[in-house]
């Protein structure tokens, strides 16, 4: 009997270590790979933490895509959610399905300038499809328009 | 006509499936020969009708019949005809449809290939598969009919396949994730009929083995296609990208090899049963639960099929009734099962128990940055809205899988019962200074800089490597001569080995690929160049093509290397003339050592285009470590002791003498 204690026992304290080593590292991790999403208004009402990285949503404006002329890959354009915009600026490629009068969602901060730094610039790849947070900002909004 | 018939096919495949579901599990409930003997026929009549069916809806594409919705909005009189084929599995649909034939062809494999099985045990397994293939069925004939028609108002032409999957990789990645997938049902129906039957014993998990090994073979080798994919399609040059597409493909994966594992030590020393038995339940959970989440579009992902509300519903259902009824199950029965052999703290059972740990813990941790968009938006309202991203994933992850690599070493010396201490450090010692200081020596004298995580990774790649190493020596120190032992040696214990340095490739692979990566973003106008390394990319400009289906611009980059001209690469921006939708091919020079990545951007104006140029080394390795993996799954079903035809004693009965065996034969 003796024996079958410990071997529990010992089963047990592993399980402890790991699930101990586990939760560490998840809540560790949470902290900073979590990305919290808004909308360009809440953005404009300085509801983000400075320096904060978080993600965007909403539609490209029309007519606000400037590349060509801009120094080596950086693009700008403007985020809008038809009451706000916000002006975006990304080094990159842009995703094949990156359009003027189309949802996208870009990771990033904002600098100094007001400026939305974008690390990474998101659209999926179907026509019809607008990301769940252009949608969730466009009627969070209540604005209808024509970006 | 044809789509009828193969409608009628799945209608008559759903009620044979009824049948099997009942009356071989009857006949084992009342030991009625007649009844149980029913199960070969019925699984053979499943199969051939699921055949049928997916042969008339690959009929249905191939002429382009397009008043077959699914066709039509999945094919095109355009399409090249293996892409016709291909778009049979293109949407959700018919992807049903390839999974239940997937399903299927488990099911009558395994009447064909348990010769051995008592009758009894292989009419419960046929029975419990029977009724996983009636809820997919119905799930399929109820809410997503592949054959469904659209008579008046027949479309002129199709609406083409996604052109993301308009190409080889999307050709054979999901028959071999489907394959995987699903294959784990095998072992779950296995625990379900050992549960029921209160026969969870040794022979149970020799049984089940080979099943495992072939559905994780499978979908290890799904997941690398489906990575190999992302990597040259995706046109972003990453490989993985902790997508809830992905994880929920790997979730399934670490539980499953956490799964033979485990099964390993209940086959040689009859403990851990009930774990065992959790693990295969899991493992097919995980898959119903890949199902669900792929289909519903409950999370935004690259790879998710066309959103459904009412699918995604139905789909839970069958997953929570699933896991459940076998939970349930598992309450009711898994108390009886009891083992009784004993173990040290220093065993291979413990050592594999830190394995099965790592791999749950690991899983468990995946689950929780997949889910937690969910949970975090069903907590804190719709407008509160996070995304989880790969930052939290690799945190978690890899420093897991650095304890993995770690036990694995130390695991495979390890013997049955009771290693003593002294023994691994005598074995060991030299293997960790050589591992440790060749970590070190190696990445400085190559790149002449210090990089932790490379050093890291080397050590822990070397470690494996060399523990494999020594343990071939130990083996066959014995023996006459290091080839006579190394043929005395069996297949399985091979495919361990076989496996266990997959794991070292891509260990060192995804390293030095994330360490040494050169990406560059570069604008280039015609005939100006971007160098990396000792590779000089000259731009050359883009040229118009047209394709069976698409026209593209093509951009020709000239490499050279140490100034001499070395090969052109072709980046195309395709656009497909169905649905105008724009798709970046890449062009990639693949090497053993390194891979050249070049993708076309956008126009700048002035001529000038976005040009993605990428140096990768040692990316191959990561895909060449998961074959390496998979081919040690399959190496080890062709082991002998499962061909034997005379029905082997107990495992229990043969480790209870004193001093376990060694531990050659084991895994």
């Amino acid at each position: 009997m003796a024996t079958q204690r410990k071997q529990r026992m010992t089963i047990v304290s592993f399980i402890v270590v790991g699930s101990a080593i586990a939760v560490g590292l998840v809540l560790f991790a949470l902290n900073e790979g979590i990305n919290v999403f808004y909308t360009p208004s809440e953005v404009a009402q300085g509801e983000v933490p400075s320096g904060q990285n978080f993600r965007i949503g909403g539609m490209v404006k029309s007519g606000s895509l400037r590349s060509g002329e801009l120094q080596g890959t950086e693009v700008q354009f403007m985020a809008t959610d038809c009451l706000v915009d916000i002006p975006v600026s990304y080094t990159g490629v842009l995703p094949d399905l990156f359009r003027e009068g189309q949802g996208v969602v870009a990771d990033g901060y904002i600098d100094g300038n007001g400026v939305f730094q974008a690390s990474q610039i998101l659209a999926k790849h179907d026509e019809n499809y607008m990301p769940a947070e252009s949608v969730a900002a466009m009627e969070a909004s209540g604005a209808t328009c024509d970006p | 006509m044809i789509p009828e018939l193969g409608n009628f096919s799945l209608i008559l495949a759903l009620c044979l499936a009824t049948l099997m579901a009942v009356i071989p599990m009857s006949g084992a409930v009342s030991n009625n020969q007649l009844w149980m003997s029913l199960c070969r026929p019925l699984s053979s009549g499943i199969w051939v009708f699921m055949l049928l069916s997916f042969a008339c809806l690959s009929y249905a594409f191939l002429t382009d019949d397009f008043s077959v919705s699914y066709v039509a909005s999945n094919s095109n009189s355009l399409l090249p005809v293996r892409y016709k084929f291909s778009g049979v599995w293109g949407g959700h649909e018919g992807s049903m449809v390839l999974w239940i034939l997937m399903l299927a062809s488990w099911t009558y494999a395994v009447s064909l290939f348990s010769r051995n099985l008592p009758l009894d045990m292989l009419a419960r397994v046929q029975s419990v598969m029977g009724i996983i293939i009636i809820g997919f069925l119905l799930f399929t004939l109820l809410t997503s009919n592949p054959f469904d028609r659209t008579l008046l108002n027949t479309p002129a032409d199709g609406n083409d396949l996604n052109p993301l999957l308009q190409d080889f990789g999307m050709i054979v990645h999901p028959p071999f994730l489907y394959m995987g997938y699903v294959g784990f049902s095998v072992a779950f129906a296995f625990a379900i009929a050992a549960l029921l039957s209160g026969r969870l014993d040794a022979a149970w998990a020799r049984w089940t083995r080979p099943w495992t090994n072939a559905a994780w073979a499978f979908l290890s080798i799904g997941i690398a296609l489906g990575s190999w994919w992302a990597y040259y399609e995706l046109g972003w040059g990453g490989w993985w990208f902790w997508d809830p597409v992905e994880n929920v493909s790997f979730m399934p994966w670490l539980v499953g090899t956490a799964l033979i594992h485990s099964l390993a030590v209940t086959e040689k020393r009859g403990v851990f049963k009930s774990w065992t038995v959790l693990l295969a339940i899991a493992a097919f959970s995980l898959s119903l639960l890949g199902a669900f989440i792929v289909r519903s579009g409950v999370l935004t992902s690259v790879h998710a099929f066309a959103v459904d509300p009412e699918r995604g519903l139905v789909l839970l259902g069958l997953m929570l009734a699933v896991i459940g009824s076998s939970l349930f199950l598992y309450a009711l029965r898994a108390p009886v099962v009891k083992s009784n052999a004993s173990y040290s703290m220093t065993s291979r059972e413990v050592f594999l128990l830190i394995n099965n740990i790592i791999l749950v813990v690991s899983t468990a941790a995946v689950l929780l940055g997949t889910l937690y968009p969910l949970i975090h938006e069903a907590v804190y309202g719709e407008a509160n809205r996070v995304s989880i991203g790969p930052p939290y994933f690799n945190t978690v992850f890899v420093p897991l899988m650095g304890l993995l690599a770690l036990a694995l070493g130390v695991g495979t010396f390890s013997r049955w019962k009771k290693t003593s201490v002294t023994y691994l450090k005598q074995q060991l010692g030299k293997v960790l200074i050589a591992s440790v200081a060749l970590g070190i020596i190696i990445p400085l004298v190559t790149t002449s800089s210090v990089n932790i995580s490379a050093i890291i990774a080397m050590m822990l790649g070397l470690w494996i490597v060399l523990t494999i190493i020594k343990d071939l020596m130990t083996k066959t120190a014995n023996k006459k001569n290091f080839f006579v032992g190394l043929k005395s040696l069996t297949r399985s214990y091979y495919g361990m080995q076989f496996a266990h340095l997959g794991m070292a490739v891509i260990i060192l692979g995804v390293c030095m690929t994330s360490q040494y990566s050169v990406e560059r973003d570069v604008r280039l106008a015609p005939g100006e160049s971007e160098s990396i390394g000792n590779y000089e990319f000259i731009f050359q400009g883009i040229t118009d093509e047209v394709g069976p289906n698409y026209e593209a611009q093509r951009g020709t980059v000239t490499v050279l290397r140490n100034g001499e001209e070395y090969m052109t690469l072709y980046p195309e921006k395709r656009t497909y003339f169905a649905t105008r939708t724009v798709q970046t091919e890449a062009a990639i020079d693949v090497g053993f050592f390194r891979d050249l990545f070049t993708a076309l951007g956008d126009e700048r104006g002035d001529g000038s285009w976005v040009v993605r140029i990428h140096y990768k080394p040692f990316v191959f390795w990561i895909w060449m470590g998961a074959f390496l993996m998979a081919f040690g799954g399959i190496l080890a079903i062709t082991d002998k002791r499962y061909r034997s035809k005379k029905p082997v004693p107990s495992a229990l009965a043969e480790n209870s003498g004193q001093g376990g065996k060694l531990a050659a034969e084991a895994s």
